[in-house]
Formats: structure tokens, sequence, C-alpha cells
């Protein structure tokens, strides 16, 4: 019982912890995403949308929002947990969880909170802005729409950690996001239906697992999808086990934190 | 009797494949205060590393006031304070912050926490920049620091892996009377040095590592105890050419006018007076040669590495 209660107590510690992390340099966080995503919606919504027409029957840039929130919550998870997760280990500091009886649950949990608040509160900002340019949107199923935005923050937090716990030095921090992580999400249907790809391309794209949580997240939204929704949910319910599975096994056996 | 520490066979292999400890073994009894000496690169940080789970061990047993590390972590923690060698804090954050955080790691809700952070951060002088970002401390404070954050949760061991490393004259010397009160006060001191003058003036025992073995294990009095031979350093009033020989006392000449002997300990120092007067030196002054025990440690080491 009191041993639960000191447990609590550390993980709300981290947990606020993370969460001050991202506020305090908000300008790096919180207000790119909101100019970037400003910046898709007049280009490819306002200027380019009209002439593209309809996707799967929605206006164009109706189409996008789920997507470009997608995108942004999934890099946003990611990149918090792996970079705070990084510099944790990087100044050492890691060294006041290790030397603290904190489980390992707990210390993983504390860093995927924090992911999952910055990707959720993310994907609001970016909702918000989209309403500035398509006012008239309404989410048709909210409680799909936020059981997976939930999931996707759980999921790309986790594999933050992971590429953290293998992470040496700040490029590798870098690398997975750059060069797997954005071409994926941008191949998994965040501006296009797959349907419009000849038959070779979409068989690909079945491949790849962003296109999942695109698709389901754009389900909830919008109530269109290109895949299976039991299955999407089954499948990213399944990664976050295995990976949960993964970075739990790497804590215990110290991999990149304790020589 | 239980002590406070107790390390059984312990063993570490990197994985580049340096053998850091090769079995170690000792004890620490409650309340003592505790030095654990040896060279660069002898096992010191291995052996803390190992004892509060930042490093892995290869085999062995580390108990905590009874408890085996292996059994039950957790609680083992709890006892256990470790300031580390190398700075080990979130250089952005403010001192306070890095104090209460750390306190909530441990399960201590900041409510609880404040009272006892604000005596601590005081008694280390430390309250005045308690919200200065810690990378602006200088680095005699960011030890003081580390040694706040190893306290937080009132451990029974405290550990300090040479917390006065680069510290002035002034500070070090704050340090020792805040170390010697909290031993005073029941919390059993380990602590790593290259000051050996410093674990002389605090500690009752002793052990020294070298080369990832234990090459003593004893009490500070039983330690100088085996020093058999001191050495005096003179001050003349007239310069010498050459160091007089003289019987049983062999003499070096530091410059034309220091003299060094050394005596063995089961003469008298008043049979080497007389000499000096019959050779018609004049001595101005006299004091002991600079650290004993350095001298013991040195030659310890050294018939370890033959
Ligand atoms: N992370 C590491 N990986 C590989 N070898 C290591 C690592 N840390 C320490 N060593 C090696 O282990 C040996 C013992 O190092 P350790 O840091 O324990 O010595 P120490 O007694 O604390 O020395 P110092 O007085 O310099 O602090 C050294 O040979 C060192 O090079
Ligand atoms: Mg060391």
């Amino acid at each position: 019982m009191k041993s639960n209660y000191k447990v609590s107590v550390s993980l709300w510690t981290l947990t606020v912890k993370e969460i001050r992390r991202f506020l305090r340099i908000w300008v790096q966080t919180l207000v790119p995403p909101a100019v970037t995503m400003s910046l898709y919606f007049v280009i490819f919504g306002s200027l380019i949308g009209p002439r593209i027409g309809s996707m799967d029957g929605f206006d164009y840039i109706q189409y996008m929002i789920p997507g470009l929130i997608m995108l942004s919550v999934i890099t946003n998870s990611y990149n918090n947990v792996v970079s705070s997760f990084y510099s944790v280990k990087f100044q050492k500091s890691i060294e006041e969880l290790l030397i603290s009886p904190m489980p390992n649950w707990a210390i993983l949990l504390g860093f995927v909170l924090g992911g999952v608040a910055r990707g959720v509160l993310i994907g609001f900002i970016v909702f918000g802005v989209s309403l500035i340019f398509y006012p008239e949107f309404t989410v048709a199923n909210p409680l799909l729409t936020i059981t997976v935005l939930l999931l996707t923050a759980i999921l790309f937090s986790l594999m933050g950690f992971i590429n953290a716990v293998f992470a040496d030095s700040f490029d590798d921090i870098s690398i997975i996001p750059t060069f797997i992580l954005t071409p994926l999400i941008y191949l998994g249907g965040v501006f296009y239906s797959i349907n419009i790809l000849p038959d070779i391309w979409r068989s690909i794209s079945m491949a790849n697992p962003m296109l999942y949580v695109v698709n389901t997240f754009r389900e909830g939204m919008l109530g269109a999808s290109d895949v299976s929704i039991s299955f999407s949910l089954g499948m990213i319910c399944a990664f976050i086990a295995i990976l949960t599975g993964a970075c739990l096994y790497f804590l215990k056996k110290g991999t990149g934190i304790r020589q | 009797m239980t002590y406070a520490l107790e390390i059984s066979d312990l063993k570490k292999t990197y994985p580049g494949g340096t053998e850091a400890l090769k079995g170690i073994s000792l004890k620490v009894k409650e309340g003592d205060f505790y030095a654990l000496l040896g060279p660069n690169g002898a096992g010191k940080s291995s052996t803390i590393g190992i004892i509060g789970s930042l490093v892995t061990k290869t085999s062995g047993m580390v108990k905590i006031f009874g408890i085996d590390v292996d059994k039950d972590m957790a609680e083992a923690k709890t006892m256990l304070g470790v300031v580390s060698q190398e700075i080990n804090f979130s250089q952005f954050e403010k001192v306070m912050d890095i104090v209460v955080t750390q306190a909530g790691f441990y399960g201590i809700p900041k409510s609880e926490a404040m009272p006892k952070v604000e005596n601590i951060l005081k008694r280390l002088s430390l309250w005045d920049k308690r919200n200065n970002q810690a990378r602006t401390l200088s680095g005699g404070y960011k030890r003081r620091l580390m040694i706040a954050k190893a306290l937080v949760h009132n451990p029974k061991l405290l550990i300090l892996d040479e917390p006065t490393a680069g510290v002035d004259i002034e500070l070090r010397r704050e340090m020792w009377t805040f170390l010697k009160e909290i031993n005073k006060n029941g919390t059993t001191i380990i602590l790593t040095t290259h000051y050996l003058e410093e674990a002389e003036q605090l500690c009752r025992n002793i052990g020294i590592i070298d080369q990832g073995t234990m090459v003593a294990d004893t009490s500070m009095k039983d330690l100088l105890g085996t020093l058999n031979v001191q050495g005096f350093v003179f001050d003349l009033i007239e310069p010498l050419e050459e160091a007089p020989l003289i019987e049983g006392f062999p003499l070096k000449l530091e410059d034309s006018l220091t003299l060094v002997a050394a005596v063995n300990k089961d003469r008298s120092i008043n049979a080497l007076f007389s000499e000096f007067s019959k050779l018609n030196i004049k001595i101005k002054s006299m004091r002991n040669e600079s650290n004993r025990l350095e001298e013991l440690f040195i030659e310890m080491v050294n018939s370890n590495e033959k």
C-alpha cells in the first residue's frame, strides 16, 4: 500500500517533468506544427485543393485534415520521447531515475505519457488550425477518433523510446524519423486515397503500417477508410503490446543505459 | 551485526573486455566513516556504480543493510544515497526543481519534500542559488547540488565518489564538517578521494583497491601503525654542500637549506639532534614530511603491482 503510493508519486513526478519540458520549449515544440500545417492548408487545401476536386467523395481539404493531424501526432509523440530520453541519457540524469526505487514500468510509462500528452495536444492544435480553413468540419465518430488518437500517440512514443535506447549520438535520433518514419507516413495515405494508385502500388502500400493508422483515424473523423478498422485496431494494439514488452526488456537488461 | 554494506566476490568485466573488478569483498559497519582509496582506474567508481545499480555486475553479491540488491532492489535503494563522480543532473533545470524532482522519484511528494529540501539547501549554502539554472553554478557548487540530491530521501548509507575533487580548500573544509555532522547523526558514509589527508581526517576505516582487487581493508589507526618510517624535514640556518652521513638515519638534501630524514619508528629523534650538534649543523625549524598515509599508499599499491 505504502509502496504503491510511492510509485504513483514517482510516476506523477516523471510525467509532470516530461510535460513541463515540452511546454517550456513551446516555441520549438508547439508552434512549428501549427505553422507548417497552416501552410499545408493554405497551399494544398485552399489553393491547389479545388483543382484536385474530391477524394473518396470529400473535399480535398477535408480529406487532408485527418491525415495531417495523424502526421503531426506521430512525429511529435515520437520526437518527444526520443529527444527527451536521449538527452536524459546523454546528460546522465538517467542516473536520477536508476538510483531511485522507481520500477522500470513506471519509468517507461512516465516517458510515454509525456509523449502522448504532446502528441494529443498537437493533435488538438492542428485540428484547431484546420477549423480556421474548413469551419464546417464535423467529426463522424468521436469515440473512434479519440481512441485512435491515443493509441497512435502511445505506439509512436514507444517507438521513440526504443530509438533513444539504441541511440549513441544526436545523429541517431534523427536518422529514423527522417529516413524511415517520414517517408512511410507521407506514403501512408496522408494526402491521398490508395484507390487512386495503380494496382501494384496499392498492394505495396498495403504493407505500410502507417496506412492503417492514418486510415483508421480517417474513419473516425470522416467515416471513410481504405482498410478494415477492426483489423487495424487489432494490429495497433498488438504492436503496442510487443513494443511495451521490448522496452521493458531493454530497461531490465539495462541496454544503452547501464554499462 | 548488520553491515551497512556487504560486498562479496564482486566481479565486473565491461563489454569491451576490461576486467575492472576481479573479486572485491568488503564490509562496512553501520555508522562507519569508510574511505575507499585507490589509484585512477582501480575500480572504485565501478564498485559504487554497481552498488547503486548504475552499472550491471558480472557476478558477486551486494547487500545494503542486510538486503540483497538482487532480491529487493527497491527496498535496498531507499536506504542508499549516491553522489556520483560525474555530474548527473540536467544542466537546464533550476537547482530547486532538480532536488524536488529527485525526491519525487523516491516517492516523496512535493509538499512533503519542500521543508526538507529547504533545510538541505541551506546547510549546503545553495539556498540563495535555488532558482539558478544548474549550468550556471560553479564546479564546487555543482558538487554540493549532487550531495543535496543524494540526501533528499534520508539515506542510511551515503556513498560519495570524489566529492571534493576540484573543490577549493574552504569549501572542502565546510564539506568535511557537514559530512562529519551527518555521520555523527547516524548516517554511514563511504567516500572515495585522492586526497589522503582527507581520508585521514575523516575516516575510521579504510579499504584500498588496486587493479580491481582489494589490497587493504583495515582501520585507519592500524594502517598508520604499520607505518614504520616517518619523514622529517629540517630547515637549515646555514647551507650545506651535501647531505651528511649519519649512522641509522638516511638523509637527503632537497636543496642547500632543506634536509630530509627518514626516521625509523623505534628510534628516538634525540639521537639525530645530537648528531646534528656534533656536525655543527644548525636547525632553524622542523616539520613532518607531507603525508604519511600517502607514502604508505604508494608503497602498498606498488607492491601490488609487482
Ligand atoms: N563504461 C566503461 N566501459 C569500459 N571500461 C570502463 C568503463 N568504465 C570504467 N571502465 C574501466 O574500468 C576500470 C575501472 O574504472 P573506474 O572508473 O571504476 O576506476 P576508478 O577507481 O573510479 O578511477 P578514478 O580514480 O580515475 O575515478 C578502468 O580500467 C576503466 O577504464
Ligand atoms: Mg572513479
